[in-house]
């Protein structure tokens, strides 16, 4: 159990963290979700007691990490960088860290072998390629066997078989009864491992939901249709009280039904049809329009390329306080 | 929240080391979650010491600097001796185991450099975070990287102290001076019988002496490196402290710089450790080297606390 609360961290002007208060339970994962730079790593490494808050604070199952007696026991945790003196051997690596916590020796070699590096023990990690990094990261999380695990994105550099890897352990984990923590800019990730969410945008907190609730409430369901003679569809399905909305591609869109109600129709008249499919607003954009405004680096590309939502920089005046009604605060009102 | 907390049993944790007995009966404890079947210690400094050991045995810089600073140490030393030696009887003005301090006067910035390594390489790669989430006691740390380090560190030099002592009194001990050969003020008195040899202070200087003081400016550099957090930084730092003031003496010309340039002098490192082996830079030929490792130790000290407020204070 991990409990945040009015955690704020300031870098001299800068709030790369801004009041966050929820807590992470244990058996299930939690995705901890935010665009570059919203302060993912920053709240984790808060969390570690690597860097002090400006305010607020964190509770590690009820204490203070630093009041922690035998912290890898509680916690381990997979930092962001690479956090590994690239010329001391994986095996001596995960020693010096078992002896510091009093943890027996054999358990190194059961770590090892857990992650697959057991062949490379005695390897330094200079030469690691970046999976491999991630693997003996994830081997010195486990190595205390701990109730909480947290993991600064795992799947960076992974390839699909470690993503795969990552995924399972996490869920195993979780299935354990662990507290598992994890952060991800990739929704798409998160959305088959998590099945809490926490998202925050420029430190602060946009949601804090059950991954199902945030799939009901984002996932809009419509039905693509393509003909040569929109206009024609259109009104025939107007008739029948169904509303097409054209998109920019030339197709119609429509809510709320089903795709057979539209062929249908669609033969009645006698209307040629290109296409008619389902289609499902992707959760990667849902996560968009909740981070839209809060993003901090945008790509600069032409309009047409943004995620619905208020544009950015429009929505927020330089320097101005930040808007009252964000996307996002419905989900912790509607809880 | 739809969510619920698992309620069941955990399987087995991930691995099951072979010849581990098996776990314990789950016992929830309070909050729900998972128990581990791993014994759990309460962590003390001796695991932290333990962890600093493996740490600084297992890198190659280690063995790299002791190493070149053991090569430097004797082979100088042997040279000296070799050189000295062919001199043969004569005009005596050093002590017996003198020959010695020109070795480890380069020897001193391998053991600077890996004092100061030690804790830089954390920093550089990122290790200190891992280093400091298994441990969040940060002064412990601190404290086991500096004893680790500096007993190291006071051992090896005063193993090749000795080894260089011993060459010098084997090779260079027993010279005869006769009463009309002139002799240096250094050494008047260390003639017994007409030999040359070396009293039980002069052994002592120039190897537990000689030892501590290189071992205790290897701490000073940790302390240096654990405030400056920077390899080439604090080595630089490190260097400038050893070898400019002598430099800068030189600079210091005319009557109304004479105050400066023998404080210089007096109190620069390197002449901490020439007086050890009684041969002194500045004009006081008897002094002992002892006074100067007595300040040198007092401003390592302040050193170390002064990194260890820092450290508890700073992010990483
Ligand atoms: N030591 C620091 N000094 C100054 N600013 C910092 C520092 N660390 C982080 N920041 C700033 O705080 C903000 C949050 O950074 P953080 O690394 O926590 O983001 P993140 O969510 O992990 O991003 P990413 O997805 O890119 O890893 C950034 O704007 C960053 O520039
Ligand atoms: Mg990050």
């Amino acid at each position: 159990m991990i409990e945040l609360e009015g955690l704020t961290k300031r870098y001299g002007e800068k709030t790369a963290v801004d009041r966050l208060t929820f807590s992470v339970r244990p058996g299930v994962v939690t995705g901890f979700l935010g665009p570059n730079g919203a302060g993912k790593s920053t709240t984790m490494r808060m969390m570690l007691g690597l860097d002090s808050p400006t305010s607020g604070h964190v509770r590690i199952d009820g204490k203070r990490y630093d009041q922690l007696q035998e912290p890898l026991n509680h916690i381990g945790a997979l930092l962001e960088a690479k956090s590994v003196h690239g010329g001391r051997t994986a095996y001596n690596h995960l020693l010096c860290l078992a002896q510091s916590n009093g943890i027996p020796d054999r358990r190194v070699d059961a770590v090892l072998d857990m992650v697959g590096l057991a062949s490379v023990a005695k390897k330094r990690p200079k030469g690691f390629s970046l999976g491999m990094g991630q693997r003996l990261g994830i081997a010195a999380a486990l190595l205390g066997d701990p109730r909480i695990v947290m993991f600064d994105e795992p799947v960076n550099g992974l390839d699909p078989e470690g993503i795969h890897w990552v995924r399972n352990l996490m869920q195993q984990l979780a299935a354990e009864g662990r507290t598992v923590f994890v952060s991800s800019h990739l929704m798409s990730e998160m959305s088959v491992t998590a099945e809490h969410l926490v998202v925050i945008g420029q430190g602060r907190l946009m949601a804090d939901t059950s991954m199902a609730d945030f799939i009901a409430e984002n996932s809009r369901t419509y039905v693509r249709v393509r003909t040569p003679e929109p206009e024609r569809l259109r009104d025939a399905l107007h008739a029948t009280g169904v509303n097409a909305v054209a998109a920019d591609d030339g197709s119609l869109e429509v809510d709320g039904q089903p795709a057979a109600r539209i062929g249908d129709v669609a033969a009645q008249h006698r209307v040629v049809l290109h296409e008619l499919s389902p289609q499902n607003a992707s959760l990667e954009e849902a996560f968009m329009r909740l981070t839209a405004e809060s993003v901090e680096y945008h790509a600069h590309t032409a309009a047409q390329g943004q995620p619905p939502g208020p544009a950015p920089g429009q929505s927020q005046p330089p320097g101005g306080d930040r808007p009252t009604q964000q996307w996002g605060t419905g989900w912790k009102e509607g809880r | 929240m739809s969510t619920p907390y698992a309620q069941q049993p955990p399987p087995s944790p991930v691995p099951t080391p072979p010849g581990h007995a098996p776990h314990p009966p789950y016992t929830a404890p309070p909050g729900g979650g998972y128990s581990s079947p791993i014994p759990v210690t309460r962590a003390h400094l001796g695991h932290a010491l333990a962890s600093e050991w493996t740490k600084i045995r297992s890198v190659r810089s280690t063995v790299w600097t002791l190493g070149i600073m053991f090569m430097l140490v004797v082979g100088i030393g042997l040279l000296t001796a070799v050189g000295l030696d062919s001199e043969g009887d004569g005009y005596i003005d050093m002590p017996l185991l003198a020959g010695g301090l020109f070795g480890l006067m380069l020897g001193q910035i391998c053991v600077i450099t890996l004092g100061v390594l030690v804790i830089t390489s954390e920093y550089g790669t990122g290790m200190i975070r891992t280093t400091l989430t298994a441990c969040p006691r940060r002064g412990r740390v601190l404290a086991a990287k500096a004893l680790v380090f500096f007993l190291l560190a006071f051992v090896t030099t005063t193993l090749a102290c000795t080894l260089t002592a011993m060459i010098q009194s084997s090779m260079l001990g027993g010279r005869t001076v006769s009463p009309e050969d002139p002799v240096g003020e250094a050494v008047r008195d260390s003639i017994r019988n007409g030999e040359l040899i070396a009293t039980s202070d002069e052994w002592l200087d120039a190897t537990v002496g000689a030892g501590l003081y290189v071992a205790l400016l290897g701490l000073l550099s940790l302390a240096v490196g654990a405030m400056l957090r920077h390899s080439a930084g604090a080595i630089t730092t490190m260097m400038g402290a050893v070898l400019l003031p002598p430099i800068l003496s030189a600079f210091m010309i005319g009557e109304s710089l004479e105050g400066v340039r023998d404080a210089l002098l007096d109190y620069s490192p390197l002449n901490g450790l020439a007086t050890l082996y009684g041969v002194p830079m500045s004009d006081e030929v008897n002094a002992s080297g002892w006074p100067l490792l007595g300040v040198l130790a007092v401003i390592t000290a302040v050193a170390v606390g002064a990194a260890a407020a820092l450290i508890n204070t700073r992010d990483v």
